[in-house]
C-alpha cells in the first residue's frame, strides 16, 4: 500500500485541528451545539482514516478489532445511560482516555532517546494515571458505590506528599536513565496520587473534579502528542487542557468556590463534609391537596428542580403539572441554579428533555429578584441550592454559595423524601420556618399526587 | 516531524485558542461542553494505533490494543455523549416552536454558515486520502 505524502498527512491533521477548534466554538450556544459536536467528531474520524493511510502499520487486524471491541462497548452505553448518571458516564470515558496516554507513553519509553523526551514521557504517564485512578475514583462516589463524604484520615497529607516526593524522584530518575521498571514505578505512584488527590473531595464538589481530571487528560494527551511527534495530539491535547481549565474556574465559580479550596480543603477541616444527623426539631408537613390548593390558587409560582427530581424521574410530571397550573391561568417559572442536578447545566438537559420550554427556564440572576413577587415557591428534590445557610453562617461548608432566594416567597413547600440534608450534608433551617410546608415522598409520587389532586379543584 | 521550537509555539498557541474558545459560555453549557472536550482528547487514539501498528513484541502490542480500546472508548462513547445530551436541547426548541410536530433538522441556512463552508472543504481532502 502505498503512504500519503507527509505534507498532506499533515494537511489533513491540520484539518483536523481546525475541526476541533470549530467544535469547541460550536459548543458554546445552543443554537450551534449539536453540529459543533458533529463537526469535532468528523474531525476525529478525519484524524483516525489519516493515521491508518500515512505510518506504515502492521498489525492492522488486531487494531481495527480492538476499535470494534472499544465502540461496541462505549456507543452502547453511551445511547442508553440515564441521563441522571451521565456525570459518572463522562468521568469514566475521561479516565478511560487518561490511561490509553499514561499506556501509549508507556510503550514509547524505549523509543524516546533525548532527556526531554523522556521528560514528555514522564508527564504523561504521571498526569495520565492520576486522571485515570481520579476518574474512577469519582465515577465510584457518583455512582454511590463508595460514600459521597469525604474520605480523609490522620497522616493523608503526609502520604499523599510522600507519593508526590516518590514520583519526583522515580521521575527524575527515568528522565536521566530511561529505566523501564521505575516507568512502572512511576505509573503506580500516579494511580496512588488520583486516588488521594480525590477521595477527601465532598460529594458536592465531585463535578468539577471531573473537569479538573478532564483538563489533565487533556495535557497527558498533549505530552504524549510530543513523545510521537504528533502535532494533532498536542494541539488537540492543550485545547482540552486550556479549556478545561477555564471551564474548571467556571464552574466553581458559579459554586462560590475555589479549586484550591475544594481539593485542598478537607485537608484543613473545611470541605462539604458536613453531617447525617437528623434533627428533631418540629415542621410542618402537609397533605397533597393542601398543597394542590396553595398552588391552585396562586398567581405566581416559581418550581425550583432539584436532584432529587431528576433521580425520581419527575421531570415530567412536573412539566404536566406546570401546564396544569398555566391552564388556571397561573404563572409559572422553573428556576434553575448553576449547579441544579449533579453538573452545571444538567438541569437544563434535565427539564429539556421533558420539554419545558425554553422560557420557562430561568437563570438564578434572572429570578433572584422575582421570588418576592411569588406567592409560592416549590422546591422540588433540591436542598443545598436554596440553603439560606450559604448566606448567613460563616462555618458552613457551603457558604459564599449563591442560593435561589426562595425565603422570600410568600409560602415555600419542599417536596422531599425525608428530613435528611442534601447532598452537601447540612441542616437547611428554611424547613422549619413558619411559611414552609413539607410534602414528604418520592418526588414523581408527590408530584403525581399534587397533579391529580390540582386537576380535581 | 518538527523541531522542539515549533512544537512549543504551537503549544502556546492552542493554549491561547483554548482559553479563548470557551471565555463566555453561559452555565447551562458548561456540561455539554466539558462532555466535548472530554471527547476530543480521546484522539489519543492516534497515537495508540501507531504505537500498535509499531509493535513487535506480542507483550508491546497487547498493551497498546488495550490503549486502542480504552482510546476508542473515550472518543466515540464521548461524542455520542455529548450529542445524547444536545439532542434535548434541539427538542426543547422544536416543542416551543409547534408542539406536535417534529422539529425540523438543521437551525436553518443562516445558522452558522462558516463552519459549514469548512465541513465541506474538510470533506474533499479526506476523499481523495481514501481513494489512494
Amino acid at each position: 500500500m502505498t503512504l500519503l505524502d507527509p505534507t498532506l498527512t499533515s494537511l489533513l491533521y491540520l484539518a483536523a485541528a481546525v475541526f476541533f477548534i470549530l467544535a469547541l466554538k460550536g459548543l458554546n450556544s445552543p443554537r450551534t451545539a449539536r453540529r459543533g459536536n458533529l463537526v469535532g467528531a468528523f474531525g476525529a474520524l478525519l484524524a483516525v482514516v489519516t493515521v491508518f493511510f500515512s505510518v506504515r502499520l502492521d498489525n492492522v487486524p488486531w487494531i481495527l478489532g480492538a476499535i470494534a471491541v472499544g465502540s461496541g462497548v462505549a456507543a452502547p452505553v453511551a445511547r442508553r445511560v440515564k441521563m441522571t448518571q451521565m456525570p459518572q458516564l463522562v468521568a469514566l470515558f475521561n479516565g478511560v482516555g487518561g490511561g490509553a496516554a499514561a499506556l501509549v507513553a508507556l510503550l514509547e519509553l524505549p523509543h524516546a532517546d533525548d532527556g526531554w523526551m523522556r521528560l514528555a514521557v514522564v508527564f504523561t504517564l504521571l498526569v495520565g494515571a492520576v486522571s485515570f485512578a481520579g476518574s474512577a475514583i469519582t465515577f465510584a462516589k457518583l455512582q454511590e458505590l463508595m460514600t459521597t463524604r469525604p474520605v480523609v484520615f490522620p497522616g493523608l497529607p503526609v502520604l499523599m506528599g510522600a507519593v508526590l516526593l516518590a514520583a519526583v524522584g522515580s521521575g527524575a530518575a527515568v528522565v536521566l536513565g530511561g529505566s523501564l521498571a521505575l516507568a512502572l514505578v512511576l505509573l503506580v505512584l500516579g494511580l496512588l496520587a488520583g486516588v488521594l488527590l480525590v477521595l477527601p473531595v465532598g460529594g458536592a464538589d465531585v463535578p468539577i473534579v471531573i473537569s479538573l481530571l478532564n483538563a489533565f487528560t487533556g495535557l497527558a494527551v498533549a505530552a504524549s502528542g510530543l513523545v510521537l511527534g504528533n502535532v494533532l495530539l498536542v494541539v488537540a491535547g492543550t485545547l482540552v487542557g486550556a479549556s478545561g481549565t477555564i471551564l474548571t474556574r467556571a464552574m466553581a465559580a458559579a459554586m462560590g468556590r475555589s479549586v484550591a479550596g475544594i481539593l485542598f480543603g478537607a485537608f484543613k477541616g473545611n470541605s462539604t463534609a458536613g453531617s447525617t444527623a437528623v434533627s428533631d426539631r418540629p415542621v410542618r408537613s402537609s397533605s397533597a391537596e393542601d398543597v394542590a390548593v396553595l398552588l391552585g390558587y396562586a398567581q405566581r409560582v416559581i418550581i425550583v428542580p432539584g436532584y432529587g427530581l431528576a433521580v425520581a424521574q419527575g421531570q415530567h410530571t412536573a412539566a404536566e403539572l406546570a401546564l396544569a397550573l398555566e391552564a388556571r391561568g397561573i404563572r409559572v417559572d422553573f428556576a434553575i441554579h448553576p449547579v441544579a442536578g449533579r453538573m452545571p447545566g444538567h438541569m437544563n438537559v434535565l427539564l429539556a428533555e421533558a420539554n419545558v420550554p425554553y422560557e420557562s427556564l430561568k437563570e438564578m440572576s434572572e429570578i433572584n429578584s422575582e421570588f418576592r413577587t411569588a406567592d409560592v415557591a416549590l422546591v422540588v428534590g433540591a436542598n443545598d441550592v436554596v440553603n439560606p445557610a450559604a448566606k448567613t453562617s460563616a462555618g458552613s461548608p457551603i457558604y459564599g454559595m449563591p442560593i435561589l432566594e426562595v425565603a422570600d416567597a410568600r409560602q415555600v413547600v419542599f417536596l422531599k423524601r425525608s428530613l435528611r440534608p442534601g447532598f452537601a450534608g447540612i441542616e437547611n433551617e428554611l424547613m422549619y420556618e413558619p411559611q414552609t410546608t413539607l410534602l414528604f415522598g418520592d418526588a414523581k409520587d408527590s408530584l403525581t399526587k399534587v397533579l391529580g389532586a390540582v386537576k380535581a379543584l | 516531524m518538527m523541531d522542539g521550537i515549533s512544537l512549543l509555539t504551537i503549544t502556546v498557541l492552542a493554549v491561547f485558542v483554548g482559553f479563548e474558545v470557551v471565555s463566555k459560555v453561559s452555565s447551562t453549557l458548561h456540561t455539554p461542553l466539558m462532555s466535548g472536550a472530554n471527547a476530543i482528547h480521546g484522539i489519543i487514539l492516534v497515537g495508540a494505533i501507531i504505537v500498535a501498528g509499531q509493535a513487535a513484541h506480542p507483550w508491546v502490542l497487547a498493551v497498546a490494543l488495550l490503549a486502542v480500546v480504552l482510546a476508542t472508548a473515550n472518543l466515540v462513547g464521548g461524542f455520542v455523549v455529548t450529542d445524547r445530551m444536545l439532542e434535548m436541547f434541539r427538542g426543547r426548541r422544536g416543542a416551543a416552536d409547534k408542539p406536535p410536530g417534529k422539529p425540523s433538522a438543521s437551525g436553518g441556512p443562516h445558522a452558522g454558515g462558516p463552519s459549514d463552508i469548512k465541513a465541506h472543504e474538510g470533506k474533499a481532502p479526506e476523499g481523495k486520502g481514501s481513494v489512494r
